[in-house]
């Protein structure tokens, strides 16, 4: 499904990936993980096509088509979803409004009919019990005023809305505490199908206790240093990521 | 035309040329206008043509015109715009506001249209009427409210020399108007760029209530130039709720002035939307003349290409206790250039004032520009009063956070700039009205790529 080959990106002209390799395919669900700075979050926003971001070697193909030439919107189309890790607060557009927007336009691009209001809400009330989604929340600008939970549910409720086949979960653990994580990842293994693959990238293990994923990589200087399976994570959380960086300069 | 525009008002001919022309006009339309029986009118436009005789149209030079050049309107040589042919109804369509129940009241030219007009019922206290009509039936009773405006500049001057038409709408105390009043006022393009003059008088009697709803249009893409004059007056505990859209054609340029004397107690809300013509000018004055009067100035401008939209505001706190609130947004793409310049005057006196003042501005373009002026003066020590401009860009984050859900870039920039505008439209009291506005807000996003969404 994703294929990332030698990927470097540079911000500011400062490299921060230097030669990620990364196959994904359909139904796996992969951890990132690494300490701050590691460059995780700059994955995240290349696959997802933030602006800011320069490549400069390597290439990330998706569903064998060229990810790096699309715009962001036609990448979202083609089946790519970024939960944020800080959902941006947008007042004064209607989050219904705003979905409604959002699913129709996938539909579309992948040339079906696009939901009338009624198919529409029925979808709305279906995908919240997904993640416990409160009515009102639906009623208010998007993310506006939302508490850090609520801004992450709503991320897994579009989510579920959006039916991706790639989702990226960046972060989605900070800011959590325990209650509000398993309903989030609650809500991201009932999403979990032979169809849909993740990435979920993370600084602690915790949050792969709940979302248990195929294969584990260790981000560390731009590069991905070890990768195994779930046991990788929990050898992390007990030795840190000292241990890992020792092992990457002896790899190396 | 800019270079005539220069000729008209750098070089003293040009300028005696437009009035030349002014009186020539004045003299082939006198005796065609309505009341031109009527020898107070008469005289009343001969003040009028005379003083724009002195005065001729502003300069830059002057500080209020200082950032909106009027050269191009006084290079034209408008004709007085004479009674056009009435539109079909279903070119009013677009005008209105879909569910909408309201006292209509149509204007073709600035001339009454009788055959697209519902006026419909009116409660007993009630008087709405066109100002030709008042003027024929009964001038004496127009004549205190149409002789007192002050004729400060040359738009003030032409527009009394050819006052033709308008709005009469008197409440007697105690009286609430429960639908709305609407007018529209259409322009009709003709082969020569007319001039079309509309003059409004409201009055509401003590704790009278009423909202009106003034709208500008045009059929078609003739050139030409509005005036508009609207004057309230509201007597102990009246409220006013008045909304103005202007979506004429960027081919006509629009002066307006509304003048509001406010007495004790009463309230008077103002919410203008600019979105159409070339050039626009607003002046928006308010006078709490009694003691605990609320005055709120609410104000959306949108403007794309090389329109130019000027908010001057001015309320003046003559008396204690008084509330002012006022929040104006906007929205600027191409070349488009606006100005607000909003005055809060507190007189010595007018002590337990309380005043915020807003002005936050979009900008869609690199060429886009917008000058933003609080000019606060306070003669009062015992006052609040506070105020604030922005002037900023769609913000980078927010407009990814959108792409990222598959909404391309066009849509999502119109649901931000929609976003901005929203506030000023959330405080509007008719579900009909906002509904046009939040729609019409999306259609008219600027910019180089412009928003197409439905809803």
């Amino acid at each position: 499904m994703l294929e990332i080959r030698d990927l470097h990106v540079e911000v500011d002209g400062k490299p921060i990936l230097k030669g990620i390799d990364l196959t994904i395919r359909a139904g796996e669900v992969h951890a990132v993980m690494g300490p701050n700075g590691s460059g995780k979050s700059t994955l995240s926003h290349v696959l997802a096509g933030r602006e800011g971001y320069t490549v400069t070697r390597g290439s990330v193909t998706f569903e064998g088509k060229d990810l790096l030439e699309m715009a962001p919107e036609i990448r979202a189309r083609e089946g790519i979803f970024l939960a944020f890790q800080y959902p941006v607060e947008i007042p004064g557009v209607n989050n219904t409004y705003f979905l409604k927007a959002a699913v129709n336009a996938g539909r579309k691009h992948r040339g079906l009919e696009e939901l009338d209001a009624m198919d529409f809400m029925q979808l709305v009330r279906e995908k919240m019990k997904v993640v416990k989604m409160k009515d009102d929340l639906l009623k208010r600008s998007v993310n506006e005023g939302f508490s850090g939970g609520e801004k992450k549910r709503n991320e897994i409720f579009q989510m579920a809305m959006l039916e991706p086949k790639l989702a990226i979960l960046d972060e989605t653990d900070s800011g959590l505490d325990i209650d509000a994580l398993k309903i989030v990842a609650d809500g991201v293994n009932s999403l979990r199908s032979p169809e849909r693959s993740m990435l979920v990238v993370t600084h602690y293990q915790r949050l792969l206790e709940y979302i248990v994923p195929d294969q584990v990589h260790v981000l560390a200087g731009g590069r991905i240093v070890k990768s195994g399976d779930r046991t990788l994570a929990l050898e992390l959380e007990r030795h840190g990521y000292g241990w890992i960086e020792q092992q990457g300069v002896t790899a190396a | 035309m800019s270079a005539r525009a220069g000729a008209a008002t750098a070089v003293p001919g040009g300028a005696q040329a437009a009035v030349e022309h002014y009186l020539g006009e004045h003299t082939r339309s006198a005796g065609s206008l309505p009341g031109a029986g009527t020898a107070w009118l008469r005289e009343l436009r001969e003040q009028g043509i005379e003083r724009f005789a002195d005065l001729g149209f502003p300069s830059t030079r002057e500080e209020r015109w200082r950032y909106t050049s009027v050269a191009p309107i006084a290079a034209q040589r408008l004709r007085v715009a004479l009674p056009a042919p009435v539109p079909a109804p279903e070119a009013l369509a677009p005008f209105l506001f879909p569910g909408l129940d309201a006292h209509r009241l149509v204007f073709v030219n600035g001339r009454y249209a009788a055959e697209l007009s519902a006026p419909g019922s009116l409660p007993d206290g009630v008087h709405l009427d066109s100002l030709a009509q008042v003027l024929a039936a009964a001038p004496e009773r127009a004549r205190p409210a149409l002789s007192g405006l002050a004729l400060r500049t040359g738009f003030d001057a032409l527009h009394q020399a050819f006052l033709a038409d308008g709005v009469w709408l008197e409440l007697a105390a105690g009286v609430a108007l429960a639908r709305p009043v609407h007018l529209v006022h259409l322009g009709v393009g003709a082969a020569e760029p007319a001039l079309a003059n509309l003059r409004t008088v409201i009055s509401l009697g003590a704790r009278a209530e009423a909202r009106v709803i003034e709208s500008f249009g045009s059929l078609g893409s003739g050139a030409g130039l509005t005036t508009a004059v609207t004057t309230v007056v509201l007597a102990e505990g009246a409220a006013l709720e008045h909304f103005k859209l202007q979506e004429e054609a960027a081919t006509v340029d629009h002066v307006a002035r509304v003048e509001v004397r406010q007495g004790r107690d009463s309230r008077y809300t103002s919410h203008s939307v600019s979105l159409g013509g070339g050039i626009t000018r607003n002046d928006i004055t308010s006078t709490l003349e009694g003691e605990g009067a609320e005055c709120t100035l609410n104000g959306l401008y949108m403007a794309a290409g090389r329109q130019h939209v000027d908010f001057h505001t001015t309320i003046d706190h003559a008396e204690p206790r008084g509330t002012s609130r006022e929040l104006y947004k906007g929205i600027l793409g191409g070349r488009a250039r606006g100005v607000f310049n909003g005055r809060i005057l507190v007189q010595p006196g007018a002590q337990k004032t309380d005043s915020q003042q807003s002005s936050q501005n979009l900008l869609l373009s690199r060429e886009a520009e917008v000058d933003t002026k609080p000019e606060l003066e306070i003669y009062a020590d015992d006052v609040k009063c506070s105020h604030g401009a922005t002037v900023g860009q769609l913000d980078a984050d927010m407009l990814f956070y959108l792409r990222s859900r598959g909404i391309d870039h066009g849509t999502a920039q119109g649901f931000l700039t929609r976003g901005f505008a929203q506030d000023v439209i959330d405080r509007m009291s008719i579900d009909a009205v906002r509904e046009r506005l939040e729609r019409l807000v999306v259609t008219h996003v600027p910019g180089p790529e412009s928003a197409q969404v439905s809803p």
